[in-house]
């Protein structure tokens, strides 16, 4: 499948000071990526090389097979970007603003009247087009902001903290448009909430201190969640040796109350072993799940761990 | 053509605010005042001109010096309308819907000049009626009208093309309406301080805007005047696109 952003090793400093450093990835049509980041690793900075806003120091973008910096002009063709702050014009009408976007964009007339009717309608504005942008609410602005981004029905779609600011029906709809704008473009998400990308992205992509320190599908972040313990419950004292004594299992953890964490290898679940043994002692099963580590703390352990080489260097 | 989008936009723009408008209306009755007064000492005068061989016209008396002082006036109010036009959109951070559409940095730069530059017409416009009024009693020496508009029209741009430079160099409009301000005043007054040194007065004169203006405004409509003005105005904009892709570069 023709690749929609190709990226190769991106490095971008302010000074001396390295806000991105050999970031590499690429998007087709059909994926939403999520990019995930604390404030401050970057997440803006590659967005804004990408959509052209920003010459990176080193490394390509290119946006359906054009260079960005070779061909700025035709490369922004595909593109539609929503920045941190939604760019508009508190003294516009929202169709006023969307035609404005529309004919930067090369459309004209009845295409353009069309365009901004159909953007308006995605994005729940039908009844606002004639109200001044500075007198409508957050959320309607961030909607704007969208309806700007995809006014010219681009190819890539990026939107940098798309939700922020809204009310939790809000944030289900912008969801929504997203996904629904995910099957037929290609969309790049910014985003320091983790649910968000859960819910909404096929791939993600976690960025930390300008470094990309992990690129997967959502299934293999599943993969990753997918933590190696369980829990096990009893019904009487077990012998915790004869736990161990099971050759899957690493370490068994005793929490009180006939409950017990059992480590075991990543790849091998010693679930139906552990049954077996229970019910040959004669130990009343009471529990055995399968623990689940959540999103924020396989967050927490990759930003982490990447911290602490660098901070021993220092 | 995307350029005269956008010049489109910074042309409406100005007219959503009372700015453009109380602009209009201030200017128009300040230069009225001016011609009134103006054609009010020439017909004090008529009498006894009319004994004098060589004697100064109806254009020279009113019209060169009417468009004389707009240049001046001028000169304050050019550095308001262009200080918003860069500086307002950094400071709000909208430059980056024009950055990501497909539009080039010269493209943005030549449309806000001329969004700016279509609405200082309408006042040149509007100051060219006084003089033709005059049409309504009498004649008027239409050659040196039309170098007196044509004056004006180059000056205006020089303006605007320091005015948009400033504001791309600054994130608040109010420090670049005041350096722009400066600029052109200096450029403006640069050969008073050509008597003092023959060597380097002859370069300030050159530089100097009034010298070319003054020129024009007699009729006398050189070469050396609009080519100082064009090249004037190219490097403005030419250094403003610069500063502006400089925002991509570095920032």
């Amino acid at each position: 499948m023709k690749k929609l952003i190709q990226a190769n090793q991106l490095t971008r400093y302010y000074g001396t000071y390295c806000a991105v450093r050999e970031v590499s990835f690429s998007l087709v049509r059909g994926e939403i990526l999520g990019f995930l980041g604390p404030n401050g690793a970057g997440k803006t900075t590659t967005m804004q090389m990408i959509c052209g806003n920003l010459a990176p120091t080193a490394g390509e973008i290119k946006i359906n097979g054009i260079d960005i910096l070779d061909e700025p002009k035709k490369a922004k063709r595909s593109l539609g970007y929503l920045p941190e702050l939604p760019p508009v014009y508190r003294d516009l009408t929202v169709d006023e603003y969307l035609g404005y976007c529309g004919r930067l964009h090369g459309l004209q007339g009845a295409a353009q009247r069309k365009a901004v009717d159909v953007a308006k309608g995605r994005t729940g504005l039908g009844d606002v087009g004639q109200r001044l942008i500075g007198n409508l609410s957050k959320g309607f602005q961030q909607r704007v902001g969208i309806a700007q981004a995809i006014v010219h029905m681009p190819l890539v779609i990026i939107l940098d903290e798309p939700t922020v600011g809204l009310d939790p029906i809000q944030i289900h709809e912008i969801r929504e448009l997203i996904r629904d704008l995910g099957q037929e473009h290609g969309v790049i998400l910014s985003t320091h909430i983790l649910s968000e990308v859960q819910a909404v992205c096929s791939h993600v992509q976690i960025i930390n201190r300008g470094q990309l320190v992990l690129n997967t599908s959502i299934e293999g972040l599943e993969q990753q969640m997918r933590a190696s313990s369980l829990i096990l419950g009893l019904g009487a004292t077990p012998d915790v040796s004869s736990l161990r004594g099971i050759e899957s299992v690493l370490d068994v953890e005793d929490l009180g109350e006939g409950r017990y964490r059992v480590f075991h290898h990543h790849h091998e679940n010693p679930a139906s072993e552990l049954a077996r043994l229970a019910i040959q002692s004669g130990w009343p099963l009471l529990e055995l799940t399968p623990e689940r580590r959540s999103m924020e703390e396989i967050f927490l352990e990759i930003t982490q761990t990447e911290q602490t080489p660098k901070e021993a260097l220092a | 053509m995307m350029a005269l989008v956008i010049a489109g936009r910074e042309f409406r723009n100005l007219f959503l605010s009372p700015l453009a408008w109380t602009m209009l209306a201030v200017l128009q009755f300040i230069l009225s005042f001016m011609f009134l007064a103006q054609l009010d000492y020439y017909l004090m005068l008529q009498p006894r001109l009319e004994g004098l061989d060589d004697a100064p016209g109806v254009t020279d008396a009113i019209v060169a010096p009417l468009f004389g002082n707009a240049g001046v006036i001028l000169m304050l109010v050019t550095p308001l309308l262009t200080m918003r036009l860069v500086s307002e959109e950094r400071r709000n951070r909208t430059l980056s819907l024009l950055f990501t559409a497909p539009i080039s940095m010269t493209e943005i730069i030549v449309g806000k000049y001329l969004g700016v530059l279509a609405f200082l017409f309408v006042v040149i416009g509007m100051l060219t009626l006084m003089p033709l009024s005059l049409y309504l009693g009498g004649s008027l020496d239409t050659g040196k009208l039309l170098a007196n508009v044509l004056a004006l029209i180059l000056l205006v741009s020089a303006y605007a093309a320091v005015g948009l430079f400033m504001s791309t160099l600054s994130n608040h409009p109010t420090v670049a309406a005041i350096s722009s301000f400066g600029a052109i005043l200096l450029l403006w007054i640069l050969d008073w301080s050509s008597q003092s040194s023959e060597k380097v007065g002859g370069v300030f004169q050159y530089l100097s805007m009034l010298r070319h203006y003054e020129g024009l405004l007699r009729g006398l409509v050189s070469t050396t005047d609009l080519c100082y003005f064009v090249l004037f105005i190219a490097l403005f904009l030419v250094l403003s696109i610069q500063r502006l892709d400089n925002d991509r570069l570095q920032s």
